[in-house]
């Protein structure tokens, strides 16, 4: 499982390293700068329809974002503990077996 | 002063790259609520739904035919979910982030994701006001279809050609998570022809704001999805071999 952490490690660094390289820039999200491309192609264009419930703050939005993640997340480690307890219990019976027949 | 000539380098780099990589406007993420013209959302649902039908039976089959799968596909969208929340900077000084459908469709095939692909994309849109009811048509086709349907296509021809199955999960979960930010461009460039040189010009314009922000997140997106496979090879073969993962002896290195 090195090699696995090893791979995380790449991933942490691949996100981490924009944020030296460019130290002045805001990071943002899509929306807005999406919302200028289109305007400067098309101006007369407006969106006709806008989103039902909107998390009504950023921290509301970055509550929900997280929840989402740690839903995920938390199904994960379950699964993976889960696989991980049964390949053992599989493998101590193996073991046990063979031990029997020699 | 030691510390200094640590410090000056790492200017001097910073200036080298910041001029490499000038920081551009980006959107690399759904398309917003109402940002598609009435037609092309319509348009956008209707290619979808067939879609979601075929990818619904698919999934019940395979549930049907292998009980034991519940817990992979649950798997699946457990990561999708995980993937798609994360906003990841990139070198091009915005967020975006990656799909999460390149396992999935490994392990269930590309219609299957695009139900699970479809939950999460309604999940945000409904909760969290990112991408829309009216553009969801539009985003699953470039998430949950087209996406896995690379990422499928890219699975099966890295095998084909003797990649390793780490190879071959790692480019078809990259090269799928890149395709939906071109189909995206795609769909907006239909939508939003320019003036001046119509829809090429508009392509050209949102898939090069794009591509460079989704690029690293597209590789970091095959990584992660290597380390989960890696994890189910080594605890989960049997299921893997259940789903028919692997093809004539391609598991392992």
């Amino acid at each position: 499982m090195k090699k696995n952490l090893l791979l995380i490690a790449l991933v942490i660094i691949l996100a981490v390293l924009p944020l030296f390289f460019q130290k002045g820039a805001e990071f943002g999200g899509s929306d807005d700068q999406a919302e200028a491309e289109i305007t400067k192609i098309d101006s007369s264009y407006h969106p006709w329809f806008s989103n039902i419930w909107e998390p009504p703050s950023g921290e509301i939005e970055s509550l929900l974002f997280s929840l989402q993640a740690a839903i995920g997340a938390g199904f994960i480690g379950y699964f993976i503990g889960l696989s991980r307890g049964k390949s053992k219990k599989d493998d101590n019976k193996e073991g046990k077996g063979k031990h029997v027949t020699y | 002063m030691k510390n200094l000539k640590k410090y000056l380098n790492w200017k001097l780099v910073y200036f080298l790259l910041a001029i490499m990589i000038v920081p551009k406007p980006a959107f690399a993420m759904h398309i917003m609520e109402g940002f598609l013209p009435v037609e092309w959302a319509i348009f956008w649902w209707a290619v979808s739904i067939p879609f979601l039908v075929i990818g619904f039976r698919s999934i019940r089959k395979t549930i049907i035919e292998n009980p034991e799968a519940k817990m992979m596909l649950g798997l699946s969208g457990a990561f999708a979910f995980v993937l798609s929340a994360l906003k990841i900077p990139s070198v091009t000084g915005s967020c975006s982030h990656p799909t999460g459908v390149g396992l999935g469709t490994v392990l269930f095939g590309p219609m299957a994701m695009s139900v699970v692909g479809f939950i999460v994309l309604l999940f945000q849109a409904l909760l969290l006001a990112h991408g829309g009811l009216t553009t969801l048509g539009a985003n699953t086709v470039s998430m949950a279809i087209v996406g896995p349907l690379i990422a499928y296509g890219v699975y099966k021809g890295s095998t084909k050609m003797g990649l390793s199955f780490s190879w071959a999960v790692f480019l078809a979960a990259a090269l799928g998570d890149l395709g939906t930010y071109v189909v995206t461009s795609i769909q907006l460039a239909l939508a939003f022809p320019s003036d001046v040189g119509g829809f090429f010009a508009s392509f050209t314009k949102f898939s090069g704001i794009f591509a460079i922000t989704q690029i690293p997140l597209a590789i970091s997106e095959g990584i992660l999805t290597v380390v989960i496979m890696n994890f189910l090879q080594k605890y989960n073969l049997a299921e893997l071999k259940a789903l028919k993962v692997f093809k004539k002896g391609a598991e392992q290195q």
